[in-house]
Formats: structure tokens, sequence, C-alpha cells
């Protein structure tokens, strides 16, 4: 029997996506009973601003959190919080907790969301080796913000440089290291990369690339240093490792539903299972912009999907179909990405990234805008959105010259 | 608190009490007004949460800084009235305030 003794609609995870599927399934009409099951304490709240403001301290956790407690009593939704689901029964149709309880649901959406990949190496258990990835991550890292610290933050990535900005506002000594030879390699050019380089380098942070972490020493079982290999160890008193997120698939493989590189859905988010549902990082879902089966780390996709897992649960088409956008704030420095750059055949600078704080690279396939990547630059962003939509094929000499306006590079 | 009222594109109002220092989407989103998307949360990088402030109530908000006017430049539906509620702060002076939104948000 289930916890209340009602069939309702289930979702399991407490993120992004499984707030937006509450707030959609109300207006899309749905009228029963919701119930939410995260593992975390708190109601869902936003990720972003975990790397960027909250962890700065300029935010509190009221200005983080999607909708204040109350609000889900108002929608007739049951927050089953500090809860794990543990398995799924699609026969039954049931989800078991570990806390003994056994939901019975009508539809259920599977919003897992992603956990960091951890580091394999020896010492990745002392004290002071942290990860960042929920507000209980933020207090920890915060406790070692003293003016003077030194902090090792494994990986160039965008969590890591947040944090080094962050830290480096802090007064830290900040080092990072990074694996690949440039930082953000898997995501951006070598121009933007070498941006990046640029400007925490000025801003005093010690970025290390092609160095590999092989283990972390320690003294009292705490971290005092970061072994690359080479016979350097970069002395610390603690470390944040950023190497990437991992999706959570694992309750959905072995409830036998299909597993790709995530939960496979269509691009209305339906499963295998024609009561089940996945939404947000833990999906394999097709893009249409692009042709292609996508996994996505980004809100937007957590909350498009939310809603049309929300349209889709009510028998509604609401296919989920946008150029993906995603953002990073470090320092006074807004990068605005559109799209996806893999396999793009041409870089387009615009700007001056050498010398300047703002400039835009375009990413063209076969002339074919597929991807921007602007820094403090919202005219190329929000222009390239709507070109990269449109699979516009541009001039790259116009795209390149500042004396043309965004709105004008797509005439011929 | 602060009465705002916030008009959808098919003239539905939702008039909400604002606590100050929450942003006019804040307001929005944690009082379940429709409309207003607000993707990135209020860092002024997805521009999903515009509206229209009517002409009288201009000089009460806070002035524009750039990244919210040219984001505003390439948002469709935009007129010379049009904000991103995001970079809005709710304070006393805004009692009473009626805002309209687009029909939908980009």
């Amino acid at each position: 029997m289930s916890a209340s003794g009602e069939k309702g609609i289930v979702i399991i995870g407490a993120g992004q996506a499984a707030s937006q599927a509450v707030v959609s399934l109300r207006s899309e009409g749905y009228e029963g009973l919701i119930t939410m099951i995260g593992d975390e304490a708190v109601p869902p709240y936003q990720r972003p601003p975990l790397s960027k403001k909250f962890l700065a301290g300029e935010i509190g956790f009221d200005r983080v959190e999607l909708k204040p407690a109350e609000f889900y009593a108002n929608a007739n939704c049951k927050l089953m919080l500090g809860t794990r689901a543990i398995k799924i029964d699609r026969e039954a149709k049931t989800v078991s907790t570990n806390d003994g309880h056994v939901l019975d649901y009508t539809k259920l959406l599977i919003a897992t969301g992603s956990r960091v990949r951890e580091i394999n190496v020896p010492g990745f258990d002392l004290e002071g080796v942290h990860y960042l990835r929920n507000v209980g991550d933020v207090a920890e890292i915060q406790s070692h913000f003293k003016a003077g610290g030194r902090m090792v933050i494994v990986g160039g990535g965008y969590i890591g440089l947040e944090v080094a900005a962050v830290a480096k506002k802090n007064g830290l000594e900040v080092t990072v290291l990074e694996t690949a030879n440039r930082v953000l390699a898997r995501v951006v050019d070598p121009i933007v990369s070498a941006f990046y380089e640029r400007i925490h380098k000025a801003e005093g942070v010690d970025i290390r690339t092609s160095s590999t972490v092989v283990g972390f020493e320690g003294k009292d079982n705490k971290v005092t240093g970061v072994d690359t290999g080479d016979g350097n160890i970069v002395p610390c008193d603690f470390v944040v490792v950023g190497i990437g997120i991992i999706p959570n698939t694992e309750l959905a493989e072995e409830a036998g539903l299909e597993v790709k590189n995530g939960i496979v859905v269509d691009e209305c988010t339906r499963t295998s299972d024609p009561d089940i549902f996945a939404a947000g990082d833990c999906t394999n879902h097709p893009n249409g912009v692009f042709s292609e089966r996508l996994r996505l780390e980004s809100v937007q996709n957590a909350i498009e999907q939310g809603k049309t897992a929300a349209a889709a649960m009510m028998g509604k088409e609401k296919p989920y179909n946008q150029v993906p956008w995603f953002w990073s704030d470090q320092y006074d420095l807004k990068l605005q990405i559109a799209g996806l750059s893999q396999g793009y055949t041409q870089a387009v600078k615009r700007g001056n990234p050498e010398t300047d704080r703002n400039f835009a690279v375009f990413y063209l396939k076969d002339g074919v805008l597929i991807a921007v990547d602007a820094v403090n630059r919202p005219p190329e962003f929000m222009m390239s959105r709507t070109l990269i939509a449109q699979h516009a094929k541009l001039d790259p000499a116009r795209l390149a010259d500042e004396s043309i306006n965004m709105k004008e590079v797509a005439k011929a | 608190m602060t009465k705002v009222t916030f008009v959808e594109h098919n003239g539905t109002e939702h008039t909400v009490d604002a606590a100050e220092g929450q942003t006019l989407m804040e307001a929005a989103t944690k009082n379940m007004v429709p409309g207003i998307d607000a993707d990135c949360g209020g860092a002024c990088a997805c521009a999903t949460c515009m509206i229209y402030v009517p002409e009288e109530w201009e000089g009460k908000l806070e002035a524009k800084e750039a990244m919210e006017e040219t984001m505003l430049d390439f948002c469709e539906g935009v007129a010379d009235n049009s904000r991103l509620s995001c970079q809005i702060k709710v304070t006393p002076a805004l009692e009473g305030i009626r805002v309209t939104m687009p029909e939908s948000q980009h």
C-alpha cells in the first residue's frame, strides 16, 4: 500500500525538473496527489548559484530555493525529503523507498539528475577533499574560506573556474590543476580557453594545464598536498574536485528501462514504459534542432523537459525541441553559450579576446552556425539563439566585422 | 510587503505580496504567477522574465544596466517599456504597481 493510501503521480528526484513538473502538472489540470521523493533534506533549489553567488555568500538559501515550502502544501504535493527511492516495480506500479514505504503510482517521473564523478586516486578520502554538488557541500567549502588559505581545484571546467573566481575574491591562494592542455577543453575552442587562462592568471590564480593528479598527501588524516606525478607536490589546506558528473540512471536500468548514456526518452520525455517518464540531466533525448540524441547537463533542459513531461503525463504532446543554452559567471564576466559546438569546422572571432574582457566566438559547421560562446556580449548570444534554430548559413567575414550590427549579420 | 499585480497576456490578473529585497521575478515565480519562466533564476542570462511597465511607474524603478538593455533589445515582443523582471528590486515605492506580460517568453 502507499504511504497515504492514495494513488497518484510519483516523482523521483527533487531538483529543477521535478519542481517544474509539479508547477506544470497543476497548470495542465492534474488534480490528483503528487508525491516527490528527494534524498536531500531540503525542497528543490537551483544548483547554478552554488558555484557562484551562493558560494560567495552574496545570497542565502531563500534566494536559491525554487518555491517556498508552503507552495508544495498548497499544490497538494507531498514531499518525502531525506528519502531515497530504491526500487521501481513496473508490474505492480510501485516505488519503494529506503525508509520502508511502498508508493503506488499512476504515472512515474524519473528526475534523478546526476552526481559528481569521483576521483579515484590514493588519498581520495582524506578530510578536506570536497566536491560541489549540493547546498551541504557549499557550507563545507566555505568553512575553509579564510584569507591566505591555500586551495587546490582539480579540474579546469566551469565548476572549477567559477569556484576559483569566488575563492580569489575571498583572498585565497588558488591553484587549478587540469589534465588537458587547456581549460574548458571539452566545451570551447582554444580561443576561449586562452582567454579564461589569461583572465584567471591576471587575477592571481595559478593555472596548471597538462597536470594530472595521481594522489593526495595528508597528515593526521587531513589533506596537505596534491601529487601531480611529475615530482611536484602542490601544498594545500583543502581541495575541491570538479571533474564532471554522471547521470543517475541505476534505478531505471534495474527496472529494465532502456538506458544508453542516460535514460532513453522520446521528444515528449516518454521512456519505453508508457507509464514512466524521465526529465533533466538523467535523460538521453532527441534534439530536433541538431537532429541527434543528446544528454544535457543544464537548467534549461531540466525546466523544459519538466514542462514536456507534465504535459505528456496528461496525454498531451508538447515536444521539447530547443537550442540548448548555458551560462557561467566568473569575476565580472558573463559567458553565455548557445548551441553545441561539437563537430565545428570553423571558429570565427568577433572582438579581441587577447586584450579585452568581451568578445564572441561563433562555431560554424560547413558554413552553418551551430554554436556561440559570448563573453559580456548579449547581442551575439541572443541573435545566435535565433540563427542557430534557423540553421542559418553565415558569412564568416560579416560575423567578424564589428561594424555590422548583430541584427544585420545574416543579411547577404 | 508590497502589493504587485501581474497581468497575463490574456488579461488574467495576479496580485501578490512581494517582500522588500525580492525581485519582481521572484515575487512572480514564488507566488505561482504563470508566464514568467526565469530559467536562469535571475542571472540576467536568459531573458525569459520580460514584463511591460506602465509609463507612470518607470521613474520609480532603477534604471536599466547595459546587460539588461542589450538582452531586451533582442527579445521577441520587446517594447520601449519592456524590462527584465529579475533586475527590478521590490521597494515600498512600487506599492500598487501593475505590470503586464508578453504572450510567451523566449
